[in-house]
């Protein structure tokens, strides 16, 4: 980075310093935080998206529709997120390839289990093994975030569906005597009012969706763990910045990070909740 | 069938070092599957009622400190609270393992009359006291911040009435903050427990090693997964199990809502419905 980081073991102190912390893989550490951030700002819309058609499918009139809506919302109470979590980006995977396997191979024969192994055609492969180092990143990327979509999907749509039935009874019925049909009350009365009792449950999802975003390292992504492992490990006299086990060091780094986030959130939150109580008639923004 | 009895003797107990010492390699069977991913449930229930009866205490200590006037109490305990709940467990597992692997290996003899016991600092780098601790200390700062909740929401009149009788000190906080306190929390406080539970399967995947592959039921389940290629069989046992213990949490956290209930009119008592649309966590 600078100059004088031609030779590092020469330098000392605050000089040795700041060309440690501007080396190639620190930079690729940095830029995982903004890969934590952009995880957080897609992670969310899709998990509202999931949410909403569970919580959706859960009212649904159609017995099959709803009990898959309830099913996929009760779900998540009983098995631990890191399942799914583990279990989402390898069956995905799985289940694209063999799709793509049927479709393109369709002249081969062989099964695709075969004992141990999971065999499909070079051409079934995701990505194909031509592709840049870049499109792997990016479908690993994807995976992660469609299984982190689901998880928190599960989580937003019991609060959204907690939220609608918080939605006064009256308010609904009044809609049916001026003759609103069903999917009008929905998109004009229901969805409307049901956003304040939302929030607060909302507002605890979002942190818990920050503090679920380390775990992308179990996804296989080089993530801000996995260069703070990477980083604070003993480097011997073979590395060009020798130095103890520093990890303690990077992960007291990370703590402070998370806390950072946690806390910028809880108070932009608070002052969404206090502006949004303004006025209505709730317990300031008390959900059902 | 027989087999699976075979097996189950062989792995029913491998997760804490009974039993045939190698995992399974080749041909693994359904049988060996749902027997080693169970044997590695016993992991799970260690960690969770552990750290969930000794984070009971402690956490009614943090609210009754973040609640003191003083702040001298309610500063710790108030930052307590937030480094535990504004950080994410997994990294807070990785944090204490390096810190308790820089810790200068002694050993301390503790006299317990009939026997001397060696504590050792470097048990601390082992999952079952390590792990226990991070997670007692997670439990601890989500349930005193639902107890802290609680206590804040205890009736005015139900204060008065105590004092009224001539309640004082210790004996009113036992007789009538207390049991309030518990019934207004206790719903959130199932979320916790069923959380918690959930949480244990993150111990394995952080600095912890699993010592000679003794590990939980998340940890044989991804050892199934990476060894079958096939995730869609080691994945739903966990489920299957995890479902299983979480009914039976809500079932026994319903029975002692019901006793903390048992002085309302019978109009007035609450079944347990914990509170999905807001996870304290």
């Amino acid at each position: 980075m600078f100059s004088y980081c031609v030779d590092p073991k020469t330098l000392e102190g605050i000089m040795w310093l700041s060309c440690y912390v501007t080396t190639a893989k620190h930079m690729s550490f940095y830029f995982s935080f903004l890969v934590v951030m952009g995880l957080l700002s897609l992670a969310a819309p899709l998990a509202m998206a999931f949410g909403f058609a569970g919580a959706t499918a859960s009212r649904s009139t159609f017995k099959i529709i709803r009990s898959l809506g309830k099913g996929y919302l009760a779900m998540i109470r009983g098995i631990p997120d890191i399942v799914f979590f583990l279990f989402i980006p390898i069956a995905l995977d799985q289940a694209f390839e063999y799709l793509r396997h049927k479709v393109l191979c369709s002249d081969v024969t062989e099964p695709i289990r075969q004992g141990n192994d999971f065999v499909v055609c070079a051409a079934a492969k995701l990505p194909l093994n031509t592709a840049s180092e870049w499109v792997h990143d990016i479908y690993g990327f994807s995976l992660a975030l469609l299984a982190f979509g689901f998880v928190f999907g599960a989580f937003a749509g019991n609060v959204l569906s907690g939220a609608m039935a918080a939605v006064p009874k009256s308010q609904i019925e009044t809609g049916e005597a001026y003759g609103f049909s069903q999917s009008q009350i929905f998109r004009r009365i229901l969805i409307p009012q049901m956003w304040i009792y939302a929030l607060p449950g909302l507002s605890n999802l979002w942190m818990i969706l920050i503090k679920a975003t380390p775990l992308l390292f179990l996804l296989g992504i080089e993530d801000i763990v996995y260069w703070a492992k990477e980083l604070g490990g003993i480097k011997t006299g073979v590395y060009e910045y020798p130095h103890p086990d520093w990890r303690a060091w990077y992960f007291g780094v990370l703590m402070i990070f998370y806390l950072s986030l946690t806390y910028l959130s809880q108070s932009v939150l608070d002052k969404i909740s206090a502006r949004l109580s303004q006025g209505q008639a709730t317990m300031a923004g008390k959900a059902g | 069938m027989s087999s699976c009895f075979q097996t189950l003797s062989d792995y029913g107990l491998r997760s804490i070092g009974y039993g045939e010492r190698l995992l399974p390699k080749a041909d693994i069977t359904l049988c060996e599957q749902f027997v080693l991913i169970g044997s590695g449930m016993i992991w799970n229930i260690y960690f969770a009622i552990l750290a969930l009866l000794l984070g009971f205490f402690f956490a009614t200590v943090l609210a009754l400190g973040k609640n003191s006037k003083l702040p001298l109490f309610s500063s710790p305990c108030r930052l307590f609270i937030f480094i535990f709940r504004g950080s994410p467990l997994f990294i807070q597992f990785f944090f204490a393992y390096d810190l308790f692997v820089l810790l200068p290996r002694l050993g301390f003899n503790i006299d317990l009359g009939f026997l001397v016991v060696t504590v050792e600092t470097r048990w601390l780098t082992k999952a079952w006291l390590g792990a226990l601790i991070v997670l007692f200390f997670n439990t601890s700062a989500y349930a005193g911040e639902i107890f802290y909740g609680a206590l804040r929401a205890v009736p005015s009149q139900d204060l008065e009435s105590a004092d009224a009788f001539g309640f004082t000190g210790i004996k009113k906080f036992r007789r009538i903050i207390w049991p309030t306190m518990l019934r207004l929390a206790w719903p959130s406080y199932t979320n916790e427990a069923i959380f918690m539970f959930h949480a244990t399967t993150l111990v394995f995947f952080t600095g912890f090693p699993a010592w000679q592959q003794k590990g939980d039921a998340i940890y044989y389940a991804s050892y199934f997964a990476d060894k079958t290629f096939n995730p869609f069989v080691p994945y739903p046992i966990v489920g299957f199990y995890f479902i299983l213990l979480t009914l039976l949490i809500i079932g026994l956290f319903g029975l002692i809502n019901r006793r903390l209930n048992k002085h309302l009119p019978t109009n007035e008592r609450k079944r347990l419905r914990f509170n999905k649309y807001n996870l304290i966590r």
